[in-house]
């Protein structure tokens, strides 16, 4: 097993250092370079000393090799450089916004949990119903609905809703507050932006769990549950959910890899000022030391997440064995 | 089964049934699937027509009109800039159609004969050609996306790249596995030993061998392309205004939230029915390609 932790560890060093390859040459790519991109892009008046700073700040002027060492010892030593357009240190602004980020994503990963096993096993259990239809109903819908889209839905909900049976309007607070220092301000700010996201990553879940219960149900174990005279709940909890839960665990693992990418979308709605938002700013404003510090960040996610769930998949499955 | 060649007259396969009967069988096998193709064609008809459907110029602004209501004027009311809503929502599916069938298929052609050559070349190539998919894989598919708009900026060509590259290594990677059983075909050994070109045994033999996950993969992408367009326009990275397109639309929705909900309800009902009728005949063109992934889907 242990073996098994260390080659897998390795693995990943690989696909990293690639991703971190692939960015410096990306943003090398570009004709001119970055600095002539920003500041002399539309073609109006051209100041040569913030070009000459932009470059120097970037280390522009270096050989690539230095600039490749450079790069590469700033993600080793966690020294990402200065934002080009607030001029702090980049991991200064990421760390004010990584909690924000980071509670959305474990309160939508927890809704979509809530939402996919209950449907998909009741899914799975009323196989051909209607009950089946409309949740399949459901869990596809949720995979067409944009995020964004549902974000500003619920946006409206609430509002209308509020109106209605309050007399004045309510929208979620905008200014953020800790979740330890006030819970319940927190909360009633940051439950809707998960429940945006959330629900559109509990379609697939949904689609796994049943699918995956739906195939263990068929399995021997459960017929002979059955013929022993178990009750059906029994049957479902203990002897079929048990089992198809590897599957489930996997798509909620990967979903989580994925949320990053869904928090671009969801913060800008409910304007919040996470990770996404940051990425979205830095992007819109040409502050590439902060995109690619950013997208290097992602990459980190969306890679440790799958390994988390290869390792999860050894641990919970012992008929998986790694040398 | 053994010989049918008394039944057939003048050298013509039979039909069997008319073209209305089986439209109808097709119907009743895949009734989602066949959903899904009526919104397509639905779509595919508003994006021809929609200058013969829509009462006014889609990127004509009426300070006069801002923010009316859906009324017999205007179907689905105006924006903060009065234009019509109805006829924005209907040239934004020529957009949206645009840029999904763009990316969808310029992304798995480039997938498909990156996947099927490194199937072919197999040993080194087929190695190196994989580390560099696992490299691209490892970004999600927005964030690669966003990192080329940072690079290239906004716009509807920029978009269409920065949608494409992503897909491409996906198509790739599904192509490869089904093309490394081709390879191991007799015809392809055969078309080797008679000398054949490895770009002609790669385009001729192997290639359409693999359209089913070719295929699979190209409809798959075709929501996905319309869904991310959309979330890029909407942040204001993708397609810019005035021209008409779904997740741009959706940009001033919260803003005018309480006075004119109707601004931010139609672009995203049409965004929604696009996607889902895309992914419902993608999904009818996947059961009817691959019929081992009908048992558990």
């Amino acid at each position: 097993m242990y073996s098994y932790l260390i080659r897998r560890i390795f693995m990943l060093l690989p696909t990293l250092f690639g991703a971190a390859i692939l960015v410096f040459v990306l943003l090398r790519l570009v004709p001119g370079d970055v600095c002539d991109l920003k500041f002399g892009g539309e073609g109006g008046y051209v100041d040569p000393e913030q070009i000459k700073m932009c470059r120097e700040m970037l280390g522009l002027e270096n050989p690539m090799y230095v600039q490749f060492y450079e790069y590469m010892k700033g993600f080793l030593t966690l020294d990402l450089g200065v934002s080009m357009w607030t001029t702090k240190p980049v991991t200064e602004e990421i760390a004010g916004r990584f909690q924000i980020s980071v509670e959305i994503a474990i309160l939508a990963t927890i809704t979509s949990i809530f939402i996919a096993l209950p449907l998909g096993i009741i899914s799975a259990v009323r196989r051909n119903t209607w009950t089946d239809y409309v949740i399949r109903g459901i869990s596809i819908s949720g995979i067409a609905i944009p995020s964004f889209w549902l974000g500003i839905l619920i946006l409206l909900g609430l509002l209308i809703f509020t109106q209605k049976y309050f007399g004045e309007p309510w929208m979620p607070p905008v200014d953020y507050k800790s979740l330890f220092d006030d819970p319940a301000y927190n909360l009633s700010q940051m439950v809707w932006p998960a429940l945006a996201t959330g629900f559109r990553y509990s379609a697939v879940a949904t689609r796994m769990t049943r699918s995956a219960m739906l195939e263990v149900l068929r399995e021997d174990y459960v017929r002979t549950a059955r013929a022993k005279g178990l009750i059906e709940k029994v049957i479902v909890n203990r002897h079929a959910l048990k089992n198809a839960m590897l599957p489930v665990i996997t798509i909620i693992g990967m979903e989580f890899a994925f949320l990053m990418g869904g928090l671009v979308v969801t913060e800008q709605v409910f304007n919040l000022n996470g990770l996404g938002k940051l990425l979205v700013e830095s992007v819109e404003q040409a502050d590439f030391t902060m995109t690619q510090a950013l997208v290097m960040l992602a990459v980190a996610i969306f890679v440790v997440a799958n390994f988390v769930v290869d390792v999860m998949y050894a641990v919970l499955d012992p008929r998986i064995r790694y040398g | 089964m053994t010989t049918a060649e008394p039944f057939i007259e003048n050298n013509k396969i039979p039909d069997g049934k008319p073209l209305s009967v089986r439209f109808g069988r097709m119907v009743r096998a895949q009734p989602l699937g066949a959903a899904g193709a009526f919104v397509v064609l639905l779509m595919i008809f508003a994006a021809i027509f929609a200058e013969y459907i829509t009462p006014y110029d889609p990127e004509n602004s009426s300070y006069e009109f801002m923010l009316v209501g859906p009324s017999a004027d205007f179907l689905m009311g105006t924006d903060q800039f009065g234009r019509d809503i109805f006829s924005r929502v209907i040239f934004g599916a020529r957009t949206a159609l645009m840029v999904g069938f763009i990316c969808a298929i310029i992304g798995s052609s480039i997938g498909l004969v990156i996947g099927v050559g490194s199937a072919y070349f197999g040993g080194r190539i087929d190695l190196y050609v994989q580390r560099v998919i696992d490299i691209f894989m490892a970004f999600p598919l927005i964030i690669m996306a966003l990192a080329i708009i940072s690079i290239f900026g906004n716009g509807t060509d920029k978009v269409i790249i920065a949608i494409t590259i992503p897909f491409i290594p996906r198509c790739a990677r599904v192509v490869r596995s089904s093309a490394l059983a081709v390879r191991e075909m007799p015809y392809v050994d055969a078309a080797r030993s008679i000398g054949y070109s490895h770009i002609r045994i790669i385009m001729r033999h192997i290639a359409p061998n693999v359209m089913a996950p070719f295929l699979i993969m190209l409809t798959a992408f075709l929501g996905e392309a319309i869904l991310l367009e959309a979330s890029l326009s909407f942040l204001g990275l993708g397609v810019q205004e005035p021209t008409p397109a779904w997740g741009l639309m959706l940009q001033g929705g919260t803003e005018y939230a309480e006075s004119a909900p109707w601004v931010a309800i139609w672009p995203g009902l049409a965004i929604t029915i696009a996607v889902f009728g895309f992914n419902l005949f993608g999904d009818a063109v996947r059961d009817i390609l691959d019929p081992r992934l009908r048992a558990n889907s």
